[in-house]
């Protein structure tokens, strides 16, 4: 080797190493001897690369280093820990490449310290693993909290049977504030609630359960749906800052085979009847958003539900998802409630064809709920997925 | 012929050998769930969370590819999976190649792993350091386009991605694992290839291999390093070929 060559290899500020393709080393640098703590005689001719490393990278080394050295014909920075004689460890980090030399095919390495960075690394390990665990954490938070949103025990109604379909925006993650209720005020006689906080996250999410808990209390006291209304929305005003929500109220009496409903709506979409024939219409009498104004105004509208009539409850998300520049609207949901000749099957429709309109990920909560009157007799139980 | 890798890489450890016999036979090469351009959305942790949930995967492929003389190449833990769907479904299988396996990678009383509990805790260290830099950006652009051949180059480039938790828990499942008691099971002509001078999978592995299995073939490759396929090809294909012929 001629001399500035020489002084290059020895003297190069990292550890270079030739080894021959079987990984015996047939060069060494002086300063690769320094990091290994080792004297050329030990090491030439003599060791493998490989052996100079922990157990654990000598495996990694053996299953991955060197198979992707063999097929790229190159590796480029990978973490490895050298052993020293005394038992010591030098963290440092390792490219080789595969090339012929003097008629020879040979693994050239080159060999760096790499203490801060590895150091440093650890340290972004360690942050990205408690990373993952907050997220795992806020993520098992969010789906608890969301399973409060709808009933916990679907209930058993006599003559009535109720299907519903919830599915939180997004990948499930975020927290929205949708919400449905179903509870029973007297022998025989139900109330039925759906509706949308304002709002995303913790603060929605608090709100949410304020509402559901505050409406079936309320219930228990008032007779009439805009009643239930007037002091919800007097209970979201006296708590002060923007506590908003979207209810519809359905108050469901059994009288013989059939329903007498009362429906009171603030600020939400108007539920859709329909009768058995397939004939659609809304019902309810559109009101103000809920915890809004000091002055609201519900009104409660009656109607008559015969057997294998059925009333749709829905939130935005359904009517306002998006594709591009479209909206989804009320006309496309009309036509699968009126179309669809099983009302129990309006949810599960219904979410479907949201989600093929606007894609896997929802931009908000849905939530969709049909009570179907039906025969006496024992009810199918509430059907439900979120 | 079905050819499966190993732990640490994909499909692609087959190049150098698996053409080789694409005039006699069918090649079959495929990657794992997790390694390579797998689709990472069909991995399931409990049922990858032993062997047999991947020698499932082996018996999913023949049933697929309908046939039932299958010959099955299989790498370091891939032996170990090609033995167990042999040993549940023998139907399917004519013949098993094992290129440096090892039924137990932990040292045991009378046996010689050539690991101890220890270096698997190192091992998966050492992944996770390495894994910093890799492809968790890069999984997603590949699984995504699963349907898209032409996306060779960039697979090429993604040789030996995988994702890091499930490659942690293939590490853990693989170097974890204790096949020695299934062997005598395994009724299908076997071949084990071992190699001189292997870290991952010593000479006494391959020698616990060969003195379980009923009925084995026997061959010592005078190289070094666990993946002879790569690294001394010639000599793979020549004791495959002498075997399946």
């Amino acid at each position: 080797m001629p001399r500035d060559a020489l002084d290059l290899f020895e003297n190069a500020p990292c550890g270079y190493v030739e080894q021959d393709p079987d990984g015996t080393i047939i060069a060494a640098n002086a300063q690769f001897l320094r990091l290994v703590a080792r004297g050329a005689d030990d090491v030439v001719g003599k060791s493998r690369f490989a052996s100079f490393l922990t157990v654990g990278d000598r495996m990694f080394h053996e299953t991955h280093f060197r198979p992707a050295l063999q097929m790229h014909g190159e590796v480029h920075e990978i973490a490895f820990e050298l052993v020293r004689p005394d038992g010591s460890t030098v963290p440092v980090l390792v490219s080789s490449n595969l090339g012929d030399s003097a008629d020879r095919s040979v693994i050239r390495t080159i060999v760096f310290e790499a203490r801060e960075r590895r150091s440093y690394e650890q340290e972004l390990l360690v942050a990205r693993q408690e990373a993952e665990r907050a997220e795992a954490r806020s993520s098992e938070l969010a789906h608890t909290l969301q399973q409060t949103f709808i009933p916990p025990a679907p209930p058993i109604i006599d003559g009535l049977e109720v299907a519903a379909e919830y599915r939180p925006a997004g990948d499930g993650s975020e927290v929205g504030g949708d919400f449905y209720d179903i509870f029973q005020i007297g022998g025989n006689e139900w109330v039925i609630v759906l509706g949308d906080v304002v709002g995303k996250g913790v603060e929605a999410a608090a709100l949410t359960t304020f509402v559901t808990h505050a409406l079936r209390a309320i219930a228990m006291q008032t007779d009439a749906p805009s009643a239930m209304l007037t002091v919800l929305n007097r209970a979201l005003t006296g708590a002060g800052r923007d506590r908003f929500c979207t209810v519809a109220v359905l108050r469901l009496l059994r009288e013989g085979d059939r329903w007498l409903g009362t429906v009171s709506v603030g600020g939400h979409p108007l539920p859709i009847l329909r009768h058995r024939d397939g004939s659609v219409r809304e019902v309810g009498t559109a009101g103000s958003l809920v915890g809004a104004l000091d002055a609201p105004t519900f009104v409660d509208d009656r109607f008559v539900m015969e057997p294998g009539d059925s009333i749709t409850m829905f939130t935005d998300g359904v009517t306002e998802a998006r594709h591009g520049p479209d909206w989804y609207g009320d006309q496309r949901l009309t036509r699968i409630v009126a179309e669809t000749p099983d009302s129990r099957d309006v949810p599960r429709r219904v979410l479907l064809d949201v989600m093929q309109f606007q894609g896997p990920s929802a931009r908000d909560d849905i939530a969709v709920l049909s009570a179907i009157a039906g025969p006496n007799g024992p009810a199918r139980r509430l059907r439900t997925s979120s | 012929m079905l050819f499966a890798h190993g732990f640490g890489c994909d499909q692609n450890m087959w190049q150098r050998v698996a053409p080789a016999f694409a005039k006699d036979f069918r090649v079959v090469t495929f990657d794992y769930v997790g390694a390579g351009a797998a689709d990472l959305s069909s991995y399931d942790p409990e049922r990858y969370s032993t062997l047999a949930g991947y020698a499932g995967d082996v018996i999913d492929i023949v049933e697929a590819l309908g046939v039932g003389d299958v010959i099955f190449v299989g790498h370091s833990v891939s032996a170990m999976i090609g033995a167990l769907a042999c040993i549940e479904r023998p139907d399917l299988f004519a013949q098993l190649v094992m290129v440096g396996p090892s039924a137990r990678y932990i040292d045991d009383v009378d046996y010689v792993g050539g690991f101890s509990e220890a270096d698997i805790d190192q091992l998966l260290e050492s992944m996770a350091s390495n894994y910093l830099g890799w492809s968790r950006a890069m999984a997603p652009a590949i699984a995504a386009n699963p349907d898209r051949p032409e996306l060779g180059g960039e697979l090429t480039e993604s040789f030996c991605r995988t994702d890091p938790d499930i490659a942690r828990q293939f590490a853990e499942v693989t170097f974890r694992s204790d096949n020695r008691g299934d062997l005598h099971r395994l009724k299908t002509p076997t071949l084990v290839i071992q190699v001189r001078d292997d870290i991952i999978a010593p000479q006494s592995a391959g020698e616990l291999v060969r003195d379980e299995v009923p009925d084995v073939a026997y061959v010592l490759l005078d190289t070094s390093g666990h993946c002879p396929h790569l690294t001394a090809p010639d000599e793979t294909i020549a004791a495959i070929a002498s075997f399946v012929s």
